[in-house]
């Protein structure tokens, strides 16, 4: 590759481009208009210089030949994949044509807001949902909003903060300041930190501290995996049964008197009903629910809770078990009885900079922007507020198992489109993927924004709107720290940024924005404000920067609680009810669920289903990540496809033997719900009763129009996944690691007929 | 004689090294400066082991190119690696090195030198 360049553009690369969660510093090389070159921003405190080989691929990304670069509108029948260019003007006036004829008939909560998962979306499309005037936001698909929500919920319910593992990425001289401790052990359950970067926590952070600090690792994955082979203790969990492992490390903590008397008297609240909660959970009957040998459990608890400081770092797993809010609770009791909250080298409580939010949360600044009715508005009609308190009260979805059931019911009220930004939902989150396809088939008008064609809009799209990637967007990041700029580097074809099209539109609809908000970086500008900085003043400043204990004590660790930071009182402790860390929880009694955690089964399993388990043998784990991917993207990109090539289902040798399916071969993954083809990839680090499927898979490379679109149908593993296992909240319990299946061999006879779901029932 | 030492033990299959030799010389998605190759091996206690070798082809130059136009200091893989573990230097310094790294494997190709 050439050197030549005219400029070097300093930015943040958060999506879409690596489509990730994370907040990397990166250098765009500039020629000529183009970006010829990406390459880290050694300077950048949050990556120091290392990229992930998706943006190192983002010159494939954003110059695709078959990227969207203008606006277009379906003519033919859906599916057909007949689409013709269209302009903004002619995509924005039908949008508001089409929608405010639906309010008229229908009241505005007849459109429903659709997004993946979340990046620099929430913003963008809150904004256009709510000025629109329509309560449903929503991530369609993802079963049980099963995807970090239940975690944060139960962390505002229990400690009334975010709380994640101390990397020291709250300061910017990193690894070097003085105050950060590294941790003695990192537990990591059920995630693999260096396949992508979860929620703003770069995952090489956790290796980083195994080489700088000795950190030693615990891990709780049922398959083997870069640290599950540097751990001192592997936990290979069986799937979905994580509830059980925090309840039994609770009573070992607490029976061997483990924990942190001085925080535990001091700070929590509910001690004696969590002991009440986990005592039946002995390491015998543990063992027996989680395969996990006793003794390996006694001493991976022993090591974490007598050892200071550690830390867990746990991943999406813990939103797909069942009960998944329970079980969230029970892992944060944890580190709070083991005096792990907010202290160097532990769980530390993750305040963005200037406490600067993305988007409006609280009342007072949701009644700013959309009326003083907005919170009734949002919650009389939104769909599951009325059967889920806890749902009701924390944050702002709708429930997605029952919007789903209701776009092809209409009850209790009809819904008549659908809005799908950042969200391949076909190619990646829905389960039971033939319930949405007939759903938005369902729908009078579709609109997707998007980068590329997909299953989703080939399938379902009426109107296609084409997004800016990150490189060619002016926007902010406020997610944890620092408070960072994405600018903009260059333009290509007609793309427009998500927060540029919904604002665009939002003023359409509510024209008060265009005194509010006059341009973008008005909006920017209003939302950093506490910060000090502007859009340019921080621009000039390099476009990043950590807040100090001066301007914003409560965003500087450590151990906040004691100082008075946390509650808006500013008296010490918690902004919980209690004051406290609540182990019981008070809003978790007040929402109807059970204030302290318990464990229940997963719906399908060989203790629950015992006759469905001896058809369907292997609980099928999908989601494993590739770090060539993110979720359903990069399929399409070369730099990145031949990395990992193909949908592979990982297979133990003797189910291999047992099935008598070898290496390499195509084989049918199946249960009542249908099957797809996958490659076997023999993994003898796989679980004997468990085969991995990667999930997000579409062949961008086949035929794109309909029935096939691209093959999901044959290959994507959501087919196989129902929907409605929700947790008692609304949230978490989405069963995308713990459904059963069984393998098959192929026979040239068979050819699967996509989306028919009754043609499969026939066969079977 | 300039080489390549990588510390094995902590490359965690992420890739980075590949894609930014393939951006770095243009390359073909299958044309490969450096391969990332995976193993799962099993002890004979049963332990499952799952360890990346970075692997230079026959093509990797040490980004000759790179280097010399005054661009940067280091390759591209040694600059993109997730896990920092790529060392670029003399054969001296980086046999030195090897000494304070757990699972060291040292890379030079004389017939390029």
């Amino acid at each position: 590759m050439s050197n030549a360049y005219d400029q070097v553009i300093k930015t943040t690369a958060w999506s879409p481009g690596p489509g990730c969660h994370g907040g990397c510093g990166v250098e765009l090389y500039i020629k000529d208009g183009k970006v010829v070159r990406v390459e880290g921003d050694p300077d950048h405190p949050f990556s120091n210089g290392r990229v992930c080989s998706r943006l190192l691929a983002c010159t494939q990304y954003f110059y695709h030949p078959e990227r969207i670069l203008h606006p277009m509108k379906r003519v033919g029948e859906r599916g057909e994949g007949k689409w013709e260019q269209i302009t903004w003007d002619e995509a924005f006036d039908t949008v508001e044509t089409t929608w405010n004829r639906f309010k008229e008939e229908s009241g505005p909560e007849s459109v429903i807001f659709i997004q993946g998962t979340g990046r620099d979306i929430g913003g963008p499309i809150s904004l256009l949902c709510y000025s629109y005037g329509s309560p449903n936001w929503t991530q369609l698909g993802l079963a049980g909003q099963s995807c970090y929500t239940p975690r944060l919920c139960s962390q505002m319910n229990k400690v009334g903060e975010f709380v994640v593992a101390d990397c020291s990425q709250f300061f910017e001289k990193r690894y070097d300041d003085p105050r950060f401790e590294f941790p003695k052990y990192i537990v990591i359950w059920g995630q693999n930190p260096a396949s992508g970067c979860p929620d703003a926590f770069f995952g090489h952070w956790v290796v980083d501290c195994m080489r700088k600090g000795g950190t030693k690792l615990i891990v709780i994955d049922p398959r083997a995996n870069f640290f599950t082979s540097r751990a001192d203790y592997w936990l290979q969990i069986r799937p979905g049964t994580d509830g059980a492992l925090a309840l039994c490390m609770t009573k070992l903590i607490i029976e061997n008197d483990w924990y942190d008397h001085d925080f535990v008297e001091k700070w929590c609240y509910g001690f004696d009903e969590l002991y009440e909660a986990c005592k039946d959970y002995t390491l015998e009957r543990t063992s027996e629910i989680t395969d996990i040998p006793a003794d390996i459990i006694y001493e991976a608890t022993k090591a974490y809770a007598t050892n200071h400081p550690c830390s867990i770092h746990w991943g999406l797993p813990l939103d797909q078990v069942p009960e998944a809010t329970s079980v969230d609770d029970a892992v944060i009791n944890l580190w709070c009885i083991t005096g792990n909250l907010d202290v160097p080298g532990g769980n530390v409580i993750a305040r963005n900079a200037w406490n600067v939010t993305q988007y409006p949360y609280s009342t007072a600044q949701l009644q700013e922007l959309y009326g003083d009715d907005i919170l009734e508005r949002i919650n009389s009609k939104r769909i599951g507020a009325a059967r889920y308190k806890y749902l009701a009260h924390m944050r702002s979805w709708g429930q997605p198992d029952m919007a789903v059931q209701q776009m092809l019911d209409g009850n209790p009220y009809k819904i008549r489109s659908a809005w799908i930004q950042t969200s391949n939902l076909f190619g990646g989150q829905a389960a039971n993927m033939r319930k949405h396809y007939k759903a938005l088939m369902n729908m009078e008008f579709n609109v997707v924004v998007d980068t590329f064609l997909n299953p989703t809009s080939q399938a379902i799209g009426d109107l296609f709107l084409p997004a800016a990637s990150f490189a060619e967007k002016e926007s902010f990041r406020a997610w944890y720290q620092p408070l960072q700029l994405i600018r903009p580097a260059v333009t290509v074809g007609e793309c427009k940024s998500d927060w540029e099209i919904n604002l665009e539109l939002a003023r359409r609809f509510n024209p008060s924005l265009n005194d509010v908000y006059p341009t973008f970086k008005d909006y920017v500008n209003e939302r950093i404000k506490g910060s000090g900085y502007t859009w340019d003043t921080l621009s000039k400043a390099g476009g990043w920067k950590f807040p100090d204990p001066e301007t914003s004590p409560s965003s500087v660790p450590y151990r906040r609680y004691e100082k008075g930071y946390l509650r808006p009182d500013g008296k010490p402790g918690f902004r919980t009810p209690t004051g406290k860390v609540e182990l019981y929880s008070t809003l978790n009694e007040e929402y109807e669920v059970h204030p302290v955690s318990f464990y229940v089964e997963p719906p399908e399993s060989r203790v629950r289903t015992p006759e469905l388990y001896e058809k369907y043998p292997l609980v099928m784990v999908s989601g494993r990540r590739s770090p060539v991917y993110f979720h359903s993207e990069h399929r399409n990109i070369p730099w990145c496809r031949v990395c990992d090539p193909d949908p592979v289902v990982e297979v133990h040798p003797e189910v291999m033997k047992q099935y008598g399916i070898s290496d390499g071969e195509w084989v049918w993954v199946e249960n009542d719900r249908g099957r797809i083809r996958r490659k076997v990839k023999m993994n003898p680090g796989i679980g004997k009763h468990m085969v991995s499927v990667p999930h997000g898979w579409w062949l961008p490379e086949k035929k794109g129009t309909g029935p096939e679109f691209y093959d999901a149908w044959d290959i994507n593993c959501n087919i196989l996944i129902p929907t409605d296992t929700q947790s008692e909240s609304g949230y978490g319990g989405g069963a995308y690691k713990t459904t059963l299946v069984r393998l098959a061999r192929i026979t040239p006879a068979d050819n699967m007929h996509p989306n028919d779901e009754d043609e499969w029932k026939d066969k079977r | 004689m300039k080489g390549l030492l990588f510390d094995t033990e902590y490359c965690t299959g992420c890739f980075s090294c590949t894609v930014a030799c393939k951006q770095e010389h243009d390359f073909d998605a299958d044309t490969w400066g450096i391969k990332v190759i995976e193993q799962i091996y099993t002890y004979p206690n049963g332990h499952v082991q799952v360890d990346y070798v970075p692997w230079p082809t026959n093509l990797c130059t040490l980004c000759a190119q790179r280097i010399s136009s005054g661009f940067d200091t280091r390759p591209a893989c040694v600059k993109a690696c997730q896990s920092a573990i790529i060392y670029y230097g003399e054969e001296e310094e980086l046999i030195e090195k090897a000494k304070e790294l757990k699972r060291p494997m040292l890379y030079f190709n004389n017939k390029k030198q």
